[in-house]
């Protein structure tokens, strides 16, 4: 009966815990099909918004740029990012690995406004005109950092002998990169390219500063939209951006289950997720 | 090797230009006065105008009340859920949220706190009248919260999962009671999932600019506030980069403050 009870008090503070989180979101997407112009009064069920969103072509390819650069920024940041974790894996004095560790986290660390604003004296300093080129270098540098600590994790976890033999059998360095090392941290390296996407297509602050007039993000054109008002075209592209986001995740925890890992490690990994 | 050096050079150029260069000219930046010459003013008016320390003060203050409304959801939730089953799926969902952009979730609480959202329909509802919740002070440090919380649960439900529930066993069997075991073996061994939570919600609840506008209706000013305002609207790039070394030193205090006691032997 005590137990029970405890229970019921226990589970009704998750619930409301979870409703707390996810009732904003699905308000949200809730009042994407409202037929009425505002987020109060639900009138009667509609796609108009997304059809509204379908026809404005200026969102769509502001939507197109914003996955282009993730696509490309991720990308990059996920060859650099592994190069580098090749490099910090080679280094072989201690104090200098964690030199180079404690560098490569000061931009996961770092508020965004100061990642902003640094960035955009360093552009200026150097004459880069503000633009697609200046997001996609920021959104680069960025992500490089979560790269690192995704696949760092997987060349400490290799079997060293592996080279030893390869080197034994007569491979040059090219070939054990390729034959041995690469799939073995491929893992860590698709989960680092993942992160380093979300990253990308949720930023907001760093973006806000370095980009120009010329080109805009998804997050920098929903804050000048929501400063205007309530649209529910923006409601509309919330839900789509949502459902993506699920595939995402989904996609993300499947390619993370298949890699052999420990519990421990698991948590780490969550704990990386979410910064 | 050369090979080696030529896979780690672009990691390397990365750091320096994208890292160490960036933080070199901010710094430099915060000596540069309104007219271009090297000056400490900027200092000197941070430290010396009331208005400056104002904002400090009331940034640093909204930051922990916003820190403490989140571990005070945080900690129970956390607890909650290391009890239930399937825990790990359920952990992936209070992660979930935080995929999504934050400007949604900003949007969102503007039609939530709006005149009549349904936030002031149930306050209505229970005859507590309508109130102007939006671009208050309030709403700001709730929705701050609200955007935080998963950051906090997670690192606090981890360091209860790893908790020896032996020692939890031992106490109980030694007498002491709920309370008792609580406070002096489950609070003080999950200090550390605390100590992060505070630091990933602490720090960037100094920095955030863009709830201040959409939300708080920029009655709060943050440090980030003030930064992306000297930058972006009064163009006082060195004042901004002076506020901005001095966020980077709140945040390295903190982190300092918070960060890992030396392990000891278990």
């Amino acid at each position: 009966m005590n137990t029970k009870k405890r229970h019921y008090w226990r589970n009704l503070y998750l619930i409301v815990a979870f409703l707390i989180l996810y009732l904003p979101i699905f308000y949200l997407i809730f009042y994407s099909f409202n037929s009425s112009g505002g987020m109060n009064h639900f009138a009667h069920f509609t796609w108009a918004h997304y059809q509204e969103i379908w026809s404005d072509q200026r969102l769509i390819l502001i939507t197109v740029q914003t996955f282009f650069l993730a696509f490309l920024s991720s990308l990059l940041a996920t060859i650099i990012g592994t190069s580098g974790a090749l490099g910090i894996y080679s280094v072989r004095n201690p104090q200098v690995r964690t030199l180079i560790l404690g560098l490569n986290n000061i931009l996961l660390v770092s508020p965004d406004v100061i990642i902003g604003s640094s960035f955009l004296i360093f552009f200026t300093v150097l004459g880069i005109k503000l633009g697609f080129i200046s997001v996609l270098l920021s959104h680069i540098a960025f992500s490089i950092p979560i790269v690192v600590l995704m696949v760092l994790p997987k060349l400490q976890e290799m079997n060293s002998s592996f080279i030893n033999v390869a080197q034994d059998l007569g491979a040059n360095h090219w070939q054990i990169l390729k034959g041995v090392i690469l799939p073995i941290i491929t893992p860590g390296m698709i989960a680092g390219y993942f992160m380093a996407f979300t990253y990308s297509l949720d930023d907001f602050a760093v973006t806000f500063f370095v980009t120009g007039n010329g080109f805009e993000t998804l997050s920098v054109e929903i804050y000048s939209r929501a400063r205007q008002g309530i649209s529910l075209e923006i409601n509309a592209l919330s839900a789509l951006m949502f459902l993506f986001s699920l595939v995402l995740v989904m996609g993300y925890y499947f390619i993370s289950k298949d890699s052999p890992k420990g519990k421990r490690k698991d948590r780490k990994a969550q704990q990386n997720l979410i910064r | 090797m050369k090979a080696k050096g030529l896979y780690f050079s672009s990691y390397v150029l990365w750091l320096l230009l994208f890292v160490l260069a960036p933080v070199a000219l901010i710094l430099y930046q915060s000596f540069i006065g309104i007219n271009g010459n090297f000056t400490i003013t900027n200092y000197e008016n941070f430290f010396k105008i009331g208005a400056y320390l104002r904002m400090t003060f009331n940034s640093v203050f909204y930051a922990g009340l916003i820190t403490l409304i989140t571990l005070l959801i945080s900690y129970p939730t956390a607890y909650f859920l290391t009890r239930t089953k399937y825990k790990q799926l359920w952990l992936m969902l209070i992660i979930l949220p935080t995929w999504i952009n934050i400007l949604l979730k900003a949007y969102a609480f503007i039609g939530i706190f709006s005149q009549a959202g349904p936030v002031n329909n149930s306050l209505e509802w229970l005859g507590l009248g309508s109130h102007q919740l939006l671009f208050t002070n309030t709403s700001f440090m709730l929705v701050a919260a609200y955007i935080e919380l998963p950051f906090m649960i997670l690192p606090i439900f981890n360091a209860i999962d790893e908790l020896d529930e032996s020692l939890v066993n031992v106490s109980r069997d030694l007498g002491a009671n709920k309370f008792q075991t609580f406070w002096n073996v489950t609070f003080p061994l999950t200090l550390n999932g605390i100590k992060s939570g505070v630091q990933v919600v602490f720090i960037p609840s100094l920095s955030l600019f863009m709830l201040t506008r959409l939300i708080g209706g920029n009655k709060v000013i943050t440090l980030g506030t003030a930064i992306e305002e000297n930058f972006l609207v009064t163009q006082d790039w060195g004042m901004g980069s002076t506020i901005g070394v001095i966020l980077i030193a709140a945040m390295i205090l903190i982190m300092f403050l918070t960060g890992e006691k030396k392990r000891r032997g278990r």
